[in-house]
């Protein structure tokens, strides 16, 4: 143990000197990374903007598709399609997800079928949309023999499930115990207590984890590749193929034709900004909720 | 009535029990709303049951979802499994005309691009975590993470279409000639470079998946207690020293689960890859040469397998991805959990 190092004060400067650089030296690369995280960002939003605005004008939005040749005409039918797809996803996505996760936050708090159905849907989260597309296209399409909205809808209503599942628990959980308690004391049943008072003081969170679950397949392309199958024509009927903003984008951003590149500008931005508006309108909606200092 | 503490769901109307003057009358208890409630009781156990059932349904249904797709999958691809056997994953030629299905040329895309974009996002996405934790003014902490939460809102597609008509490009213009000078030599980056291929779609999807690992792993920093950042500090450590001592240390299991959770979203992207990696199924050791992944050459080939065993085979690629997919985010998730369980409450 004698020799303990003995230091001189300049090696004691100088290892300071050493310390606090490599402390400037980190600093700078950590905010120099987020510079250049920030710059693909603002380029793709900046040129999105851009490239959309320019080709957007009205027939865009009230107008079905022309063939190659002529000039003009729009993605009204895939807007419209878009819409019945995703409403159909949210009827049978959402309700299950909110089910899910009530038993998550309210009857299987601690026990290991919970600890299972959550790690379940974390794992089914992380499952690629695509696959949702075959497994939609075995159980709906093949059987019925044609390609239809309605199994596009099935494989969207399939990734939105554990999204709002896990929200919901996320924001029941933070759900004063008390207040169940006072509910239960007053001799609520139960199931009126999670209704009326859980889910209720919950709401505003709730509604927000739908409203992120809703966008994020909004965008979906994979999964309606072989199941709504996209249509060039108007069409509500569900067991039929129908049109969808992202599968159109899609289908004119790799044809060779300008006119259909410029439309395909248009529809992302149109897209995105549906996108964006309810991912804005949620962040406003969560900070308004009552829950806001949850935790 | 008036009581205070009484709320109004339990009055009970007794107009009656009133004397004119004002005076209470101790009547014979009438039957409360609420004891008339409890009183039916066996409705009630009714309904609690219901309700409890169907919720336990719906979480069941979860469950019901993953047997359901893996059991499509499964007798789905039976008819490729029966034909190719083990052959299907070791077999480099992809020739649907001649009845040839080995998915190694997919498997290599696949595992090659993602890698590579984690190469790149891990790195980035870390430092913006720590300048976002440690750094960062207050005022500038919402207005940023907004901003990377934003890129996780952009639908794949887009960036698809962002890759084609702007990174494509840039890549093969400007790009590709300088890591052509300067790396060429490794033989990763080797002309010709036509803009499409792996490292196109590396970098996209970096781009992607960087939102996922930064977020995860900011949760899992923060979750590091504040006295183990307090103690660092106060042993004199400089702000890099506590944050490599106290919060990378304690959270490295979790960081780990982050950059394996983006490895996995990574694994199964489909629609941006597919337009921009150029959809040719070869293994080559050039990153500039296009190349093809399981995920994309479902979106692209599927609609028009003609026979079923084409099609069982493309079905069959699809459930080698949900597999692998599975996997990977059950050891990320654990991973994750390790570090955040019981922590979130006294996070901040």
């Amino acid at each position: 143990m004698g020799s303990l190092p003995v230091r001189s004060k300049g090696m004691e400067r100088l290892l300071t000197l050493r310390r606090s650089g490599t402390d400037y030296v980190v600093t700078g690369v950590a905010i120099l990374s987020t510079v250049v995280v920030l710059v693909p960002l603002v380029a793709i939003l900046g040129y999105l903007i851009y490239k959309g605005a320019s080709s957007l004008n009205l027939a865009f939005f009230t107008h079905a598709p022309v063939p190659v040749e002529e000039t003009g005409g729009g993605m009204a039918n895939a807007i419209a399609g878009s819409g019945v797809i995703l409403g159909l996803a949210s009827l049978l996505g959402i309700p299950l997800g909110i089910g899910a996760g009530v038993y998550l936050a309210e009857y299987a708090r601690g026990t290991w079928l919970g600890a299972a159905v959550r790690f379940t849907a974390d794992v089914l989260n992380g499952v690629p949309s695509i696959v949702m597309g075959i497994a939609a296209y075995s159980l709906i399409v093949a059987k019925q023999h044609h390609f239809s909205g309605l199994a596009g809808g099935v494989a969207l209503a399939i990734m939105m499930v554990p999204t709002v599942a896990r929200t919901t628990e996320e924001m029941l959980a933070t759900v004063p115990n008390p207040v169940r308690e006072a509910a239960l004391g007053l001799g609520i049943p139960k199931w009126r207590t999670v209704i009326s008072v859980s889910l209720r003081t919950a709401s505003p969170g709730i509604i927000t984890g739908c409203m992120l679950a809703f966008a994020r397949v909004a965008g979906e392309t994979a999964p309606l590749l072989f199941t709504a199958f996209g249509n060039q024509f108007w069409n509500f009927n569900l067991n039929q193929p129908i049109a969808a903003l992202p599968l159109q984008i899609f289908v004119y951003a790799i044809s060779p034709y300008d006119e259909w590149h410029r439309l395909a500008w248009a529809g992302a931005l149109v897209l995105i900004v549906m996108i964006m508006v309810s991912v804005t309108l949620v962040r406003i909606f969560a900070n308004r909720g009552a829950l806001k200092g949850g935790h | 009535m008036n009581e205070p503490g009484i709320i109004p769901l339990i009055q009970t109307r007794v107009p009656q029990q009133r004397e004119p003057d004002g005076t209470e009358v101790h009547a014979p208890a009438v039957p409360s709303v609420i004891r008339n409630f409890l009183r039916a009781k066996s409705s009630g156990r009714i309904a609690d049951g219901a309700f409890a059932g169907v919720m336990v349904l719906c979480a069941l249904s979860i469950f019901a979802i993953v047997v359901l797709i893996v059991f499509v999958l499964v007798s789905d691809s039976r008819l490729s499994i029966h034909a190719s056997g083990w052959k299907f994953f070791t077999g480099q030629i992809w020739d649907p005309v001649s009845g040839d299905f080995g998915a190694l040329p997919f498997i290599y895309g696949t595992v090659v691009s993602s890698l590579l974009a984690v190469v790149m996002a891990v790195p980035l996405a870390l430092a913006v975590s720590i300048f976002l934790l440690d750094i960062c003014p207050k005022f500038l902490r919402g207005p940023i993470s907004f901003l990377t939460e934003l890129l996780a809102a952009i639908p794949s597609v887009v960036y698809g279409l962002w890759g084609v008509f702007v990174l494509v490009p840039i890549i093969r213009d400007q790009v590709g000639p300088v890591l052509e000078k300067y790396l060429g030599w490794t033989g990763f980056f080797v002309e010709p470079n036509f803009g499409v291929g792996i490292f196109t779609a590396s970098v996209i999807l970096a781009i992607m998946i960087f939102p996922v690992i930064s977020s995860i792993s900011r949760d899992v920093m923060r979750a590091v207690p504040v006295n183990q950042r307090e103690a660092a500090l106060a042993l004199g450590a400089t702000r890099w020293e506590m944050i490599r001592i106290s919060v990378l240390r304690n959270a490295r299991m979790g960081i780990v689960g982050s950059v394996i959770l983006g490895l996995g979203r990574a694994l199964g992207e489909t629609m941006a890859v597919t337009m921009v990696i150029g959809n040719h199924p070869d293994i080559v050791k050039n990153l500039f040469a296009p190349g093809y992944t399981l995920a994309s050459v479902i979106a692209n080939e599927f609609t028009e397998a003609t026979g079923d065993l084409y099609l069982s085979a493309l079905i069959e690629v699809g459930l080698a991805l949900f597999l692998v997919t599975i996997v990977v985010n059950a050891v990320a998730r654990l991973l994750v959990w390790a570090v955040t369980r019981g922590n979130t409450a006294g996070a901040h």
